[in-house]
């Protein structure tokens, strides 16, 4: 058993769609039909895990944590997305989409990006295939995270300040889709997240796949045919949350999702319609979203991937939120006992696991661990003095 | 659908253009200054033959700057669906108004509370740009029953077999989406404009109106050759939004009505 497809209509029980000005509708037809004929084409499979493997760094290892297990009193397992090239999970999809692009005779892509991690991949990927890059980044995110911005102009690629309302994730959404309804002819909006219209929550999941049956096949070994206890990680859109959900979403294992208190769309929103699809969204009494505001950028979106909100009704997994004070001291727990630096993204599940821990005693939690903190440690430098 | 009586928006539209007369739709951002009902009465008697007004929502994806701009400061000032609906039930335009909003306002009222609002303030019609013809039902069965009439929007992306289904669906009048891209100004008419407008006109005898990139008196003079009329939202909001006030409104609506009556 596996994720569940969604239906017709780019359904998730209740949730997803696609909600889209009439100009895209085609555009989101023909990439349907497109992902779908590609992911059941043997040489598109192909020529894709040859790029994860040769050019990605795929598969990534599952690292055993002695040290923090012995800290936290339970058994951490790592899924290392950190250890991909461009330093995220965000290579898997990207990757993915943009040879779906060249397939669909498509010459340039657009992106957003909150953190800058998944703009970085996509400017990776626009410079390996040769395709023109523009992505919109929050002007708030910008400052917080030059450095990628730098990274992506060093790439090729073309990055915007998308400067309205929040001035971050969302507001970059909203002018790469701007963008898109003005060059859907030639352009591809490669989304960073399993959110939007339909086809794309389902898209960017079967994207992900790879790296929970890695995980899966790792626990297996390392367990002796077992799998973990608990597998948890942060959500902002959720792409590598069901990334990794997809791989244990037929065991034992419980599913733990972990929000920021301040962008906690699952813990505190209600349904709602943005972006493309109806799911669980921060807004107020009037239907106007409002702003998330967490120390992740990665994360500061009011809204989540539709397939975790039917996750969250059904029931198979459940969704935490940690405040930004207890993510800063997960970050250096990690750093100090591993040796390993995480960004602040997954840094969040690791907050829930610290902060849980009693519950957790003596158990088995697989935690994937998104990206590495390289883009953080400037800003947590001022945080930290 | 084709069991209900031509709505108030329909039947308005239908008779001025059966008339003769070239139809003429300008947009205001509910809750945009303190006179923007004075700026609806405004442009009503400079020759609206009905009237969009705009109720602000946080994050417009199918607008472009000017209207995003509007949007961001009639917010700010504590604009809500509400208080907009409640200011135009005295407004007393003398034509029909229809709201232009994204579909979470609607969603979070809750569809028949959304209709019957509507309806109570003399809303007679909805254009929600972010709900196509796949998603539409829910919302529009409601409306149906409540006698909201729901705009349908028609892009220049459509595969021929798409328009009639459009065409079906939508009440009022049929919004053809005249380029590829978001509202605002632009220098010249799009081709694609007057193309959407012919492969519109030849599958509904609906009234088919050009939004999107209508800039000016002459390219809605333009627009009309092939379309029955057109919506103009970011040219007037530029002039109120430079504190030009209902009479600049206005007077920019005069003009595009002169040009259109000269056709």
């Amino acid at each position: 058993m596996s994720l569940s497809e969604p239906t017709d209509g780019g359904r998730f029980g209740d949730f997803g769609g696609r909600f889209v000005p009439e100009t895209l509708v085609p555009a989101c037809e023909e990439l349907e039909r497109a992902f779908r004929a590609a992911w059941g084409d043997a040489t598109y499979r192909r020529e894709l895990d040859d790029l994860l493997r040769d050019y990605a760094g795929r598969p990534t290892p599952l690292t055993e944590c002695t040290r923090m297990s012995e800290a936290l009193g339970m058994r951490v397992l790592l899924k290392r997305e950190d250890l991909n090239h461009t330093g995220s999970h965000k290579i898997n999809n990207v990757l993915g989409q943009a040879l779906l692009a060249k397939r669909m005779g498509k010459s340039r892509l657009v992106a957003e990006t909150g953190a800058g991690q998944h703009g970085v991949a996509t400017a990776t990927a626009a410079a390996l295939l040769g395709l023109e890059c523009l992505v919109y980044m929050g002007e708030v995110d910008m400052e917080r995270q030059a450095l990628n911005v730098f990274r992506m102009r060093l790439l090729g690629a073309e990055v915007v300040p998308a400067s309205s309302g929040s001035r971050t994730l969302k507001d970059a959404i909203n002018e790469a889709l701007r963008d898109w309804v003005a060059t859907v002819e030639t352009t591809h909006y490669c989304l960073g997240s399993a959110m939007g219209p339909h086809p794309y929550p389902w898209m960017v999941r079967e994207l992900h796949t790879v790296l929970g049956r890695e995980a899966r096949e790792q626990c297996a070994k390392l367990l002796d045919g077992d799998v973990p206890d608990v597998v948890t990680a942060c959500v902002g859109g959720g792409s590598n949350a069901i990334g990794i959900f997809s791989g244990f979403i037929d065991t034992r294992a419980e599913l733990v999702g972990v929000e920021p208190a301040n962008g906690a769309a699952l813990t505190r929103g209600v349904p709602g319609v943005v972006h493309g699809s109806k799911s669980f969204l921060l807004q107020d009494e009037w239907g106007q979203i409002t702003e998330a505001e967490s120390i992740s950028a990665g994360l500061d979106y009011p809204g989540v991937g539709p397939e975790h909100s039917y996750l969250a009704a059904t029931g198979r997994a459940r969704y935490e939120a940690v405040t930004d004070a207890e993510v800063i001291d997960a970050f250096q727990l990690l750093s100090r006992t591993e040796g390993i630096i995480p960004a602040l993204e997954p840094a969040h599940a690791l907050a829930w696991m610290a902060r849980d821990r009693a519950s957790l005693a003596d158990k088995c939690v697989l935690l994937n661990l998104s990206g590495r903190g390289d883009k953080d440690v400037a800003q947590m430098m001022d945080i930290l003095g | 659908m084709t069991d209900l009586p031509i709505g108030v928006l329909e039947a308005a539209l239908r008779s001025a253009r059966d008339g003769g007369r070239k139809l003429l739709v300008p947009y205001v951002t509910g809750g945009l200054g303190d006179d923007w009902p004075d700026v609806v009465r405004a442009v009503a008697a400079a020759g609206a033959d009905a009237i969009e007004i705009g109720i602000p929502f946080s994050d417009p994806v199918m607008d472009g700057p000017v209207i995003q701009e509007a949007s961001e400061r009639a917010l700010k000032q504590g604009a809500t669906p509400m208080s907009i609906l409640d200011t135009l039930r005295e407004v007393d335009a003398g034509v029909p108004l229809a709201v232009m909003t994204y579909y979470n306002i609607c969603f979070r009222t809750g569809h028949e509370r959304f209709a019957r609002t509507l309806i109570d303030s003399g809303v007679v019609a909805a254009i929600l740009p972010d709900l196509p013809l796949e998603e539409v039902g829910p919302w529009a069965e409601v409306a149906d029953a409540v006698g909201v009439e729901t705009v349908l929007l028609a892009a220049p992306t459509a595969p021929d077999e798409r328009l009639p289904r459009v065409c079906e669906r939508s009440r009022g009048f049929v919004y053809a989406v005249g380029l590829l891209g978001v509202t605002g100004e632009r220098s010249e008419l799009a081709t694609s404009a007057t193309v959407i407008a012919k492969r519109l006109k030849d599958v509904t005898d609906k009234p088919v109106l050009i939004g999107v990139g209508i800039s000016n008196a002459e390219q809605a003079r333009q627009a009309c050759e092939v379309a029955d009329g057109v919506v103009i939202g970011s040219a007037i909001i530029r002039r109120l939004l430079d504190g030009e006030g209902p009479d600049g409104a206005a007077e920019f609506v005069g003009t595009v009505r002169r040009a259109l009556d000269e056709h």
